[in-house]
C-alpha cells in the first residue's frame, strides 16, 4: 500500500438522497483518494450502494429518486452541473453486481462505450478492443471468439466482459458494485486480482457485502449504516483499531 | 367419514379427470372444424388454385388474383401498422412511466384490440371510401392497418418491459444517449418478441373478412391498382360459399384451407424465431 497522502478525486459534502419522500442517505461527507481503492462497507440496507450511484448520477434514471449537497469531481460539483451526464458517465465508469453482457458479439460490447464518443478507425479499434481486454484478463480467452455474442462466456468472463467494456472508454473513475457477489470463489479471486491492478491507472471505488473482500483490496474504507457514514479511514486501520463501537460491532461480526 | 389425506386424494383425482375433460371438449371441436376443412378443402387444392384467376360460375378456375390481392393487402397494412404499433409501444415502454398518456393509450389500446372488425370497417368506410367515392385496396389496407396497430402496440410495450433494467442501466453507465439505448439495446434485446408480435397481427388480418367488405370490397380479375377494389381471399369465400354453385363452393373450401395452413405455417415460424431469441438469451 503506498503511504503517501493521495489527492482527492471525489470529494462528498452534505450529502443527503432521497427515494421519493423516504431519506436513504444522511448528511454524507468524505473524499474519495485518486488511484487508491475505497471501499463501503455495511450491512444491507445501509446505503452503500446508494452513495455509490450518485458518483456517477445513474440515479437519474429514475424520476422520484435526488439528491441534494455537493460532489465535487476534480473540484467541479456534478451534482449542480445538470449538463452533459454523458460526459459525467464516460469519466466515471460503473460495473453492476449482475454481469450485464449486451445482446451483440464481444467485439461490439466493447466498442459500444468507445464508439459513442470516438470514431476510430477499424485497426484503431482493434487495438482498443485488445487493449481492455488484455486489462481484464480476458483476452487470452476470447481473442480468438470475439465475433461470438456475449452470452456464450461463464459469469465470471461475462463480469471481466463488463469491467473491459467499463475501461475501453478510458474514465478516471471505476465504480464497482458488489461486482463479485454473484460469482464463484475462483472467478471472485481474479475480480479482486484485477481491482488491485487497475489502481494504478483509475480510482476505484468498491462496494461490497464481504468485509474480507473489503481488507484484501482495498486502501481506505468507508463504514456506513442505515444512511450514514459512520468512519472512514484506511483499511488496516478500521479493521485493526476502529475508532467507532458501531463500526467495531460490524467488523467483528456482531451483527451483519 | 373419509379421511383427510383420502378426501385431498379424491379431490386431486377429480380436478384432474375435469381438466383432462375440459381439454378433450375443446380440442374434439376443434377437430371437427379442421377436419371438415380438411375434407371438403383437399379435393380443391390443385395447382389451378395458383395459375388461374376466379372464374365464372360453371367454368373451372382458381385463386390467383384474390391470392395475390390478399397477401397485397396483407403487406401493406402490415407496413402501415407496424411503424406506429412500435413507436407507441417504445413510448409507453421507455418514455411514458410517468404522467397520464401511457395509462390511457393503453387502455384505449386495449379497447381497439377487442374492438369488432366491422367497426373498424365502417370506419374506414366512412373516413375514407365515401369522400373517395370509391372502394378501393387501400382502404381496405387502412382497416387492416387498424387491426394490426394494437397488436404490434401490446406485443412491442409487453417485449420492451420484459427487458431488465440492468440493460439499459450498464448502457446508461457508459453515458449512451436514452435514445440509443432504446434503439441499440433495448428494441435489439427485444427483437424476437417484437417480430412474433408482427407475425402474430399478421396472422390475424389474413383472415379477416369484414373490415375488407366495406372498403376493399372484391374483385373478379387481376387487380393491382390501390385505388380500385382489390380481389381478396376472404371475401372471395364469403361470395363463393353464399353462390349455389357447386364448383364455388370447392373454390371457398380451398380458400378456406389455404388461409388456415398460411396462418398455421406463420405461428409455427413465429414461435420457432420467439424460442430462438428470448430477451437476455
Amino acid at each position: 500500500m503506498r503511504t503517501e497522502s493521495p489527492k482527492s478525486k471525489i470529494i462528498v459534502r452534505n450529502l443527503n438522497f432521497y427515494y421519493g419522500e423516504t431519506i436513504a442517505l444522511k448528511d454524507i461527507s468524505l473524499e474519495i483518494p485518486e488511484y487508491r481503492v475505497t471501499a463501503f462497507i455495511g450491512p444491507s440496507g445501509c446505503g452503500k450502494s446508494t452513495l455509490l450511484r450518485t458518483f456517477n448520477k445513474i440515479y437519474k434514471i429514475y424520476p422520484n429518486q435526488r439528491a441534494t449537497g455537493e460532489i465535487l469531481l476534480d473540484g467541479m460539483d456534478i451534482l449542480q452541473n445538470v449538463s452533459d451526464l454523458n460526459r459525467l458517465r464516460a469519466r466515471v465508469g460503473m460495473v453492476f453486481q449482475q454481469p450485464t453482457p449486451f445482446p451483440m458479439s464481444l467485439y461490439d460490447n466493447i466498442a459500444f462505450g468507445v464508439r459513442l464518443y470516438e470514431s476510430l478507425k477499424k485497426m484503431e479499434m482493434d487495438e482498443r478492443v485488445e487493449w481492455a481486454l488484455r486489462k481484464a484478463a480476458l483476452w487470452d480467452e476470447v481473442k480468438d471468439i470475439l465475433h461470438r455474442s456475449g452470452n456464450s462466456l461463464s459469469g465470471g468472463q461475462q463480469q471481466r466482459l463488463c469491467i473491459a467494456r467499463a475501461i475501453a472508454v478510458r474514465p478516471e473513475v471505476l465504480l464497482l458494485d458488489e461486482p463479485a457477489s454473484a460469482l464463484d470463489p475462483i472467478s471472485t479471486a481474479r475480480i479482486e486480482n484485477l481491482v488491485t491492478e487497475l489502481k494504478k491507472d483509475y480510482t476505484i471505488v468498491i462496494v461490497t457485502h464481504n468485509m474480507q473482500q473489503a481488507a484484501r483490496v482495498s486502501d481506505f474504507t468507508a463504514y456506513m449504516y442505515l444512511g450514514e457514514l459512520i468512519e472512514f479511514a484506511g483499511t488496516e486501520l478500521i479493521f485493526t483499531r476502529p475508532q467507532k463501537k458501531e463500526t467495531e460491532d460490524y467488523i467483528t461480526g456482531k451483527f451483519g | 367419514m373419509v379421511s383427510l389425506p383420502t378426501r385431498r386424494r379424491l379431490v386431486n383425482l377429480a380436478s384432474q379427470i375435469g381438466s383432462v375433460l375440459t381439454v378433450c371438449f375443446g380440442l374434439f371441436w376443434l377437430g371437427w372444424i379442421l377436419l371438415t376443412l380438411v375434407q371438403y378443402g383437399i379435393p380443391g387444392m390443385n395447382l389451378s388454385l395458383f395459375t388461374q384467376m376466379t372464374p365464372p360460375p360453371g367454368s373451372a378456375g382458381g385463386l390467383l388474383n384474390a391470392i395475390a390481392g390478399s397477401v397485397f393487402l396483407v403487406m401493406l397494412s402490415t407496413l402501415i401498422g407496424t411503424p406506429i404499433g412500435i413507436l407507441a409501444g417504445t413510448y409507453m415502454a421507455e418514455y411514458g412511466e410517468t404522467g397520464w398518456l401511457s395509462p390511457a393509450t393503453r387502455f384505449i389500446n386495449d379497447i381497439l384490440l377487442s374492438a369488432p372488425s366491422i367497426v373498424i370497417g365502417l370506419f374506414v368506410y366512412e373516413v375514407y371510401v365515401v369522400p373517395s367515392r370509391h372502394f378501393s385496396g387501400l382502404a381496405g389496407s387502412l382497416a387492416l392497418g387498424l387491426l394490426v396497430i394494437p397488436v404490434v402496440v401490446r406485443t412491442t410495450e409487453n417485449m420492451l418491459k420484459l427487458v431488465p433494467n440492468r440493460f439499459r442501466e450498464a448502457a446508461a453507465a457508459l453515458g449512451t444517449p436514452q435514445w440509443k439505448i432504446i434503439t441499440k439495446i433495448t428494441l435489439r434485446a427485444s427483437r424476437a418478441g417484437i417480430i412474433t408480435g408482427i407475425l402474430l397481427a399478421v396472422a390475424r388480418i389474413s383472415g379477416e373478412t369484414a373490415p375488407l367488405l366495406f372498403t376493399a370490397l372484391n374483385n373478379q380479375f387481376w387487380s393491382n391498382n390501390i385505388n380500385r377494389p382489390m380481389a381478396n381471399l376472404p371475401v372471395t369465400i364469403f361470395e363463393y360459399a353464399m353462390s349455389p354453385y357447386r364448383d364455388w363452393h370447392n373454390l371457398a373450401w380451398a380458400g378456406a384451407l389455404l388461409i388456415t395452413l398460411g396462418v398455421l405455417g406463420l405461428n409455427i415460424v413465429a414461435r420457432t424465431f420467439f424460442r430462438q431469441g428470448k430477451p437476455g438469451n
